[in-house]
């Protein structure tokens, strides 16, 4: 049989995908074990239970200075200003999108400018967003905003831009004018292909929001990376990390959820 | 002509120097059921978009009811693609009130109470009338494709509009179906007294539903500037004043 014919079953999928996984858990173990029996005090692959050591101190002592617990409120932090930046963007390319995609004087008028932020690099203009707007949240939102948006809007306009000529002009036959040609036909079209948008900016959002955060901060599980790298808590920084991960991929599967869920005509014929 | 429902006067469609279709002088009935027939690129699209209103004339006038047609598409034109008609979000009774909705709600397009009530019978009645009574809460995706072009027919005829264009509506159908919409159109024709302009490619199909029967063609041809002439009628049929009845044009179909 040709491999490319070869399917793989259901229970076969999981036990395939978890292997790689498996083998890095199991490969750095080991390797930290071995650092660990040459020198007790190695920073630098830390095992587990000197992870669960530094990470029990950040969850549940509070901060002596702020009164907080550190984990806790660097998550809060960061998924504010996340959520904050990306339903920002989000909306800007739900309403921006819709008109350039659908009215050609808009799109005559703004496409030039959305195309021209979208080539400068975001992170370039950090400095200018510090400068402008200060050093507190405005400035972190605003790069993820600035980062992500002219991506999604120019997404939805083409996609609202190729939805089918024939349907535009069968709804203008059935009396729609062009807000409800707008608001009825493009819109609830959009949707589905706007939750993909979000799925796919989150990414790239949170780079920038990580960045944002390790150039000037006092708190978000950037700045905490940051902050400890100083010490080499590699401790505290890998579990940090799969905590973002973590979080990421709950955001993303939560968003297809939501999108299979509310736009099922979207998701194939068996609904 | 005064009598005639649609009047096409010395109409020329042109894309720059490329010329479609040239001194086009139609007159079409109110209650005639025109098939349009013609070779690939003989401008039986382009045709059929001006008369929609989604293109202008470069040259001549088009007159609805003795009045000049409006420069862009309305309610008064119903129209039929052969694909993409139905919006794909919206069930088959959304899809059918949606005509009315967006006449009665100018800023919703959306429907409340005992107007709503009123409009999902209507809907209701229309798709049991093109044979979807059964299929009101499908979405397209989940019909095949006879039953997505009668939806769109129930679509466009909740407009009662003054002239329905088809665009080779049955063109993506396999045979079976095409007989059976072949019957249904002939029979929400004389049910509902339309009239009918139906671009086809299918010569029998036109011959078979038409009470009239345009062939569009070039009538010169420049080797050299073969883009220099354009189309225009060069058969027009007149076939019968009456539709055939109900059980024959799929009998003919079938033959």
């Amino acid at each position: 049989m040709r491999l490319v014919n070869w399917q793989i079953g259901k229970r076969d999928r999981m036990l395939l995908g978890g292997a790689p996984i498996l083998l890095i858990l199991i490969g750095y173990l080991v390797i930290a074990s071995q650092r660990h029996a040459a020198n007790p005090s190695d920073k630098i692959l830390p095992l587990p239970s000197g992870m669960a050591s530094a990470m029990g101190a950040l969850l549940s002592t509070p901060d002596p200075l702020t009164g907080q617990l550190v984990f806790w409120a660097d998550t809060l932090a960061s998924l504010q200003r996340l959520g904050l930046g990306l339903g920002i963007a989000t909306l800007l390319a739900l309403v921006l999108g819709l008109v350039l995609g659908a009215l050609p004087m808009v799109r005559a008028t703004i496409s030039p400018l959305v195309t021209g932020i979208a080539v400068i690099p975001p992170i370039a203009l950090l400095p200018i967003l510090f400068i402008a707007l200060g050093l507190g949240e405005t400035s972190k939102v605003a790069l993820i905003v600035i980062g992500i948006a002219p991506v999604m809007i120019r997404d939805i306009a083409a996609h609202v831009g190729a939805l089918p000529r024939e349907q535009i002009i069968k709804a203008q036959t059935l009396g729609a004018n062009s807000w409800q040609i707008i608001t009825r036909v493009a819109l609830p079209q959009a949707m589905p292909r706007l939750l993909q948008a979000m799925r796919l900016a989150l990414g790239p959002a949170w780079v920038f929001l990580i960045s944002a955060e390790a150039v000037a901060s006092d708190i978000g599980l950037g700045y905490r990376i940051f902050l400890v790298r100083r010490y080499l808590s590699m401790d505290v920084i890998i579990p940090y990390v799969a905590w973002i991960a973590l979080l990421a991929i709950l955001l993303d599967v939560t968003l297809a959820a939501v999108s299979r869920r509310a736009y099922p005509w979207a998701h194939g014929s068996e609904h | 002509m005064t009598g005639a429902l649609l009047s096409l006067q010395n109409v020329w469609v042109e894309y720059g120097d490329k010329v479609v279709l040239e001194k086009m002088n139609l007159d079409v009935a109110e209650g005639a059921f025109l098939s349009i027939v013609g070779p690939s690129g003989a401008g039986k699209s382009s045709f059929l978009r001006v008369i929609v209103g989604q293109e202008q004339p470069t040259r001549g006038k088009i007159l609805l009811d003795g009045q000049p047609l409006a420069p862009e598409c309305g309610p008064d034109r119903g129209v039929v693609f052969q694909r993409y008609s139905v919006f794909p979000h919206l069930s088959a009774l959304q899809n059918t009130v949606f005509g009315i909705e967006c006449a009665e709600a100018p800023l919703m397009a959306r429907l409340f109470g005992s107007a709503k009530r009123k409009a999902t019978e209507e809907g209701a009645a229309m798709l049991a009338a093109v044979g979807l009574a059964d299929s009101m809460h499908l979405y397209p995706a989940q019909m095949s494709g006879g039953m997505q072009q009668r939806l769109a027919i129930a679509q466009a005829l909740i407009k009662r509009p003054r002239i329905l264009l088809l665009d080779e509506p049955f063109g993506a159908l396999d045979p079976g179906i095409r007989a059976d919409m072949h019957g249904l159109i002939t029979q929400l024709w004389r049910d509902y007294g339309l009239t009918i302009i139906m671009v086809t490619h299918d010569i029998k199909e036109a011959f078979t539903l038409g009470t009239r029967v345009l062939a569009l063609d070039k009538r010169r041809h420049d080797p050299h500037a073969p883009h220099r002439y354009g189309a225009t009628a060069v058969y027009d049929l007149p076939l019968r004043s009456r539709p055939l009845s109900e059980s024959a044009p799929a009998a003919a179909a079938e033959s």
